[in-house]
């Protein structure tokens, strides 16, 4: 009994038993019940080895061998097959959890930002980074600050009710919402220590009907350099760093001789836009100039000692050439479509 | 102000072609180019025919004319919808197989029950300036019937049309606009003011006197006497009126006109047998009336300047003459003509147009000052004009009182355009610059010649540059006239800024937190109607009603500047719902305007200094508070329903959220309490607060306020005052535990009436400082605890800072915190 367990032929009948019941499980749970009969304590090869110990001395050795390497060849079949089986089961696994990756999951809806407010910051940031700050002012104003000190004469045009929203009883109130954002400048120049550097970015307002190409409520950015030794060079340069900031490197700017009654030499700033419709061109983008004395005396600035330049845009403007704006009213109407095409 | 390039060329003297190039030169130095009118494209049979016989047709609608149009060899039939014509005029027709512009072809066709062979053309159709208001005739003896009339039109002649910047009044005429574009082009240029030869005038021509030197410094009359009336205006002249927009009229209109276009001066012509004595110009009596030219009858301010005779004002002077001396356009025989010129205060002359609504050629001219040199040539130039094309004689008299304000001299250093330009013009530029615009230039050397003595330009302005009054001005001058395009690109040096501040990075933090977490920015405008306080239920006293009010409104419903961010919001939210969105969450940051409770008047410093700072300070206490608020407004469902399900209903909660986002944002855990406020549910509105400061308030609308705005049902809002959360800066850093934590639950009941944040916050004080987090995790009514009252379940983690806590340490913790709960709430451990 114990003889044929050990042989040669009883052994390679096992094995190939073995081999034969791990490869016919078609599963790891199959192959988990072949597993006690040929590797469990009743399996032939285990039989045989505990039957060693009957064996004399040199037999025993001999037959040792061939029972570890049989019982080796099971375990290698057994592992093998698990092997297989398990890889087998991890891909249709994987394969069961697949799903459909396109359904939507907008559960959250998505908010955005106001595109004049991307602007304005965009803008703001181009100018920090030249070591400006930004200087914000109230919308509701003194006529003081927002023409006087601008050197508009007290019979200036631009003062009358045609233009410009007067608060409480009228144009003697003194007090109106800003038409432009050159206010804050002047607060900056009484406000601050010089030299001054400042960018205002800011909401303004003019009497003028809601239509296509205008809205009564409106932002602009103004830029302000005072210091000594300002040159209109310097304002150049830095229209010209602007228009590459916000337009790209090959874009540049160029002044027209015009009138503004805080600036002297006035210029109207044209900027080269690479993306014009119809191809690159000069689009007409603002004003600027350099500072006015009456302006800087006004603010108590010593116009022999300190210059100063100034330019201002229309955000609203930008953003209909930059972006292909069709309707200045999608920008006051507040319609979600609209923000959300800018994003956050 | 447009201009034909043949007028031009009479004082310049080379003018390109190309209307292009000369539209780039006036660009060049300053000139707004708002068009160049092109020849218009006339082509084909144009005619000049002579009207032979008139037929009124009257069965129609408006009154027609069938009119015999004789052209020399042919006669032809034309029917007319003008009346401006009687027979013998001389007109231009366009024929059979002629083209107008528009396109516009012309053939023979029937109207009006007769068949046309053509059509007589008004100065419009004919591409000649605007004139539309009947048809064009031409002076007799122009051409014969029958000839080409394209050359008579001058058709090669394009016109530019320039845009004035108010400080360059001298461009409202060719004599100014020609020296500009002479000095842009390098070309010679002559000034037609000095064409004018004023003679010696033997003793005055109608007495003047002024009684207002301030509002008219000078005053010119000449008369001239025996002029046809009914002499037609050269043809050459009518044709430079029409190019420059206007409409010939008569011979002395059109005389005056054409005078002043081509001089800048604005001139008036007074038929001298209606004037009552002499001219007096003073200031308007209260309630004195005038009858304008136009036919209207204007009461007079007391500030307005007026011409009178006699009989009272017969001119609103500077802007519009007076209907009681005008020369009758009917006058047949001769007339004596009356010439004013006059030089008047712009600013007197702005708000007398601006008063009386009367925006006029001459108004617009003498608002922007008109060389005051000009008076006797330009009525020179007139009663010369007068003779030569109407006859008479000029009498030997001229009045001329008052006189020219002298403008004085402005000095600056040399140097000074190079330095504003930053730019080395070629020596000589400064001074040949500013002798080009007219000025009388001298150098002065300050000091001793030596090291440190500059040099000064003495400039002398020209009596029509009163702009030119700062070395500023002298400075813009030659910067514009080397041209802007010289001036180099180089960025100052930078200096060293501070970056964004504290408020302003904030403000960015929260709107990008609102933008993330689903909110969309719009930009309502601020404008509110009372109606809208009624709206959102607010009761009389409330402060929001006090408010700004806009003197002058676009929509007089909408008049008072907002108090509060919510009526734009949900007039957003209402748009956007009818446009088909129905789950919508907005957001927008923006100053409102709180006028004080005493307001104080605007106070008005001069401009000659800096605002001493109790100026400046009054200014700022009478301008309103304008703080920065946020405001948020929710409609339909927060999270949309989709393939996972339904959707989730925005809530009070999300308003509340949102708040809270926003005080997270700007670095403040806001404390939510329980509060009443108008537009919102009283039983759903939470005081948003920084300690014990309400900064704002969130949660579900009144219903009756959903209903009255038309606003989805459950619309949720939230507002509060970023400006009242105090900055925070310098946040300490926490102390993290590397310890684990031990967690424990533990559920109370409460009444219902108790808020929960009351129960967290006796539990977070009872359980010292081993209490990391509480969490409520559960809410639970029902029998089980008790009518009228609450399970609240919340997950306590203890963790200590330097070891690992053991169960019974976090147990009595634990226990601390029921205690203190209980003491405070009345809430026991369920």
């Amino acid at each position: 009994m114990t003889e044929n367990l050990l042989d040669a032929a009883s052994l390679d009948a096992a094995v190939k038993a073995a081999v034969e019941a791990f490869d016919a499980a078609g599963d790891l749970d199959a192959l988990a019940a072949a597993k006690p009969a040929h590797l469990g304590d009743k399996a032939p090869v285990l039989l045989a080895r505990r039957s060693l110990g009957s064996l004399p001395g040199p037999e025993r050795a001999d037959a040792g061998k061939r029972v570890n390497a049989a019982r080796q060849e099971v375990q290698a079949a057994f592992d093998a097959r698990r092997e297989v089986l398990l890889a087998e089961r991890d891909a249709r696994v994987l394969a069961e959890e697949s799903v459909d990756v396109t359904l939507p999951w907008d559960r959250r809806p998505r908010g955005a930002r106001h595109p004049i407010t991307q602007i304005a910051e965009r803008i703001a940031d181009v100018f920090v980074a030249m070591g400006y700050e930004v200087a914000e002012g109230p919308e509701v104003e003194s006529s003081w600050l927002n023409f006087d000190a601008l050197n508009f004469g007290k019979d200036h045009p631009a003062r009358t009710m045609q233009d410009t929203f007067y608060l409480g009883e009228g144009q003697d109130s003194g007090t109106v919402l800003r038409t432009h954002t050159s206010p804050v400048q002047v607060r900056a120049l009484l406000e601050r220590e010089l030299p001054v550097y400042v960018v205002c970015p800011g909401r303004t307002f003019r009497t003028d009907e809601l239509d296509a190409t205008h809205t009564p409520v409106f932002h602009q950015v103004e830029g302000l350099a005072v210091d000594k030794g300002i040159t209109m060079a310097h304002l150049k340069g830095t229209l010209d760093a602007f228009a590459r900031a916000m337009f790209g490197a090959e874009s540049t700017t160029r002044l027209r001789p015009s009138f503004f009654p805080f600036t002297e030499p006035s210029a109207e700033v044209d900027v080269w836009f690479p993306e014009k419709k119809g191809g690159a061109g000069w689009v007409e983008w603002g004003g600027c100039g350099m500072v006015n004395p009456n302006v800087l005396r006004a603010c108590g600035v010593d116009p022999e000692v300190y210059s100063g330049f100034a330019f201002g845009m229309g955000l609203e403007r930008t953003l209909q050439f930059r972006n292909g704006l069709p309707d200045m009213r999608d920008m006051v109407e507040g319609d979600v479509r609209f923000s959300r095409a800018f994003g956050i | 102000m447009r201009v034909p390039l043949s007028w031009l060329r009479d004082h310049v003297a080379e003018v390109p072609a190309d209307a292009e190039a000369v539209g780039e030169a006036f660009v060049r130095v300053g000139l707004e180019l708002e068009e160049i009118h092109g020849t218009p494209e006339l082509t084909g049979p144009l005619t000049v025919g002579r009207v032979a016989e008139i037929e009124e047709l009257t069965e129609f609608k408006k009154p027609i004319r069938f009119c015999r149009v004789d052209f020399g060899d042919t006669t032809r039939e034309i029917v007319c919808g003008a009346r401006n014509f009687v027979v013998g005029d001389l007109i231009i027709a366009a024929l059979p197989g002629a083209v107008l512009p528009g396109p516009f072809p012309i053939s023979a066709r029937k109207t009006y029950g007769r068949t046309s062979d053509g059509m007589i053309c008004s100065a419009k159709e004919l591409g000649l300036g605007a004139d539309h208001s009947g048809i064009l005739v031409l002076p007799p003896g122009t051409a014969e019937p029958g000839t080409d009339a394209l050359p008579l039109l001058g058709v090669d002649d394009p016109v530019v049309e320039l845009a004035i910047t108010p400080d360059r009044g001298y461009c409202f005429a060719v004599r100014g606009i020609a020296r500009e574009l002479a000095a842009s082009l390098g070309e010679d240029y002559t000034d037609p003011a000095r064409r004018v030869r004023v003679p010696e005038a033997e003793g005055p021509a109608w007495p003047v006197r002024i009684a207002d030197e301030a509002g008219c410094p000078r005053f010119v009359t000449r008369r001239v006497t025996g002029v046809d009336a009914s002499a037609p205006t050269p043809w050459w002249m009518q044709r430079r009126l029409l190019a420059a927009g206007m409409r010939p009229i008569s011979l002395t209109v059109d005389v005056t006109n054409f005078v002043m276009l081509d001089l800048g001066q604005p001139i008036h012509a007074y038929d001298a047998t209606r004037l009552q004595g002499g001219i007096v110009v003073r200031r308007a009596e209260a309630g004195e009336k005038l009858r304008t030219l136009d036919d209207v009858e204007r009461t007079l301010d007391p500030d307005d300047l007026v011409i009178t005779d006699d009989s009272g004002p017969i001119g609103l002077a500077g802007v519009m003459g007076g209907a009681s001396t005008e020369i009758p356009l009917d006058k047949t025989g001769s007339v004596d003509v009356v010439i004013e010129a006059a030089h008047f205060a712009p600013t007197v002359i702005a708000r007398a147009a601006r008063r009386h609504k009367l925006p006029s050629e001459a108004s617009k001219r003498f608002e922007r000052s008109v060389d005051p040199q000009l008076p006797p040539i330009a009525a020179e130039a007139v009663a010369n004009l007068l003779v030569e094309h109407g006859g008479g004689r000029i009498e030997p008299g001229r009045t001329d009182v008052g006189a020219a304000p002298i403008l004085p001299p402005v000095r600056m250093p040399l140097d000074l355009p190079d330095r504003t330009a930053g730019v080395s013009y070629e020596r000589g530029a400064t001074v040949a610059r500013l002798t080009q615009v007219g000025c009388a230039v001298e150098l002065e050397t300050s000091g001793d010649g030596k090291a440190g003595s500059t040099t000064l330009v003495v400039a002398t302005p020209p009596s029509w540059r009163p702009d030119l009054d700062l070395p500023a001005a002298l400075v813009e001058e030659v910067l514009r006239l080397e041209g802007y395009e010289t001036i180099p690109s180089t960025l100052p040096p930078a200096p060293a800024g501070r970056g964004l501040t504290p408020a302003q990075l904030r403000k960015r933090a929260v709107s990008r937190a609102l933008a993330e977490a689903g909110h969309v920015e719009v930009e309502p405008f601020p404008f509110v109607g009372d109606a809208a306080w009624d709206a959102l239920g607010l009761p009389e006293d409330d402060v929001r009603r006090r408010t700004v009010t806009v003197a002058n409104p676009l929509d007089a419903d909408r008049d008072r500047l907002a108090t509060t961010l919510l009526p734009g919001l949900l007039e957003t939210l209402v748009r956007n719902k009818a446009r088909g969105f129905d789950d919508l969450a907005l957001y927008t940051l923006g100053q409102v305007v709180l006028p004080h409770r005493n307001p104080v008047p605007m106070p008005d410093p001069g401009v000659d200094r800096r605002p001493t700072d109790s100026e400046i300070a009054m200014i700022r206490a009478a301008l309103p508070a304008q703080p920065v608020h946020v405001g948020v407004v929710l409609g339909g469902d927060r999270e949309p329903r989709g393939w996972w399900g339904r959707g989730r209903p925005a809530g009070w909660q999300d308003a509340i959220e949102a708040g809270r986002l926003v005080g997270a944002a700007a670095g403040v855990e806001l404390r939510v309490t329980k509060a009443e406020l108008a537009p919102w549910h009283p039983g759903r509105c939470a005081a948003l607060r920084v300690g014990e400061w309400v900064v704002g308030h969130a949660g579900e609308l009144h219903p009756k306020v959903v209903e009255a705005l038309g606003l989805p049902p459950r619309t949720c809002a939230m507002e509060l005052d970023l400006d009242a959360i105090p900055l925070q800066d310098a946040r300490p850093a926490p102390r993290i535990s590397p310890y684990p934590p031990v967690s424990v639950d533990v559920a109370l009941v409460a009444a219902e009436t108790v808020p929960a944040a009351e129960v967290a916050a006796a539990l977070t004080e009872g359980g010292g400082e081993l209490l990391e987090e509480v969490r409520l995790f559960d809410v639970y009514t029902g029998a089980q605890v008790g009518e009228g009252n609450r399970s609240l379940a919340y997950a306590l983690r203890f963790r200590a800072p330097d070891r690992t806590l053991t169960n019974e340490e976090a147990n009595a913790a634990r226990d601390a915190a029921v205690a203190l709960a209980a003491e405070r709430v009345g809430a026991v451990l369920r």
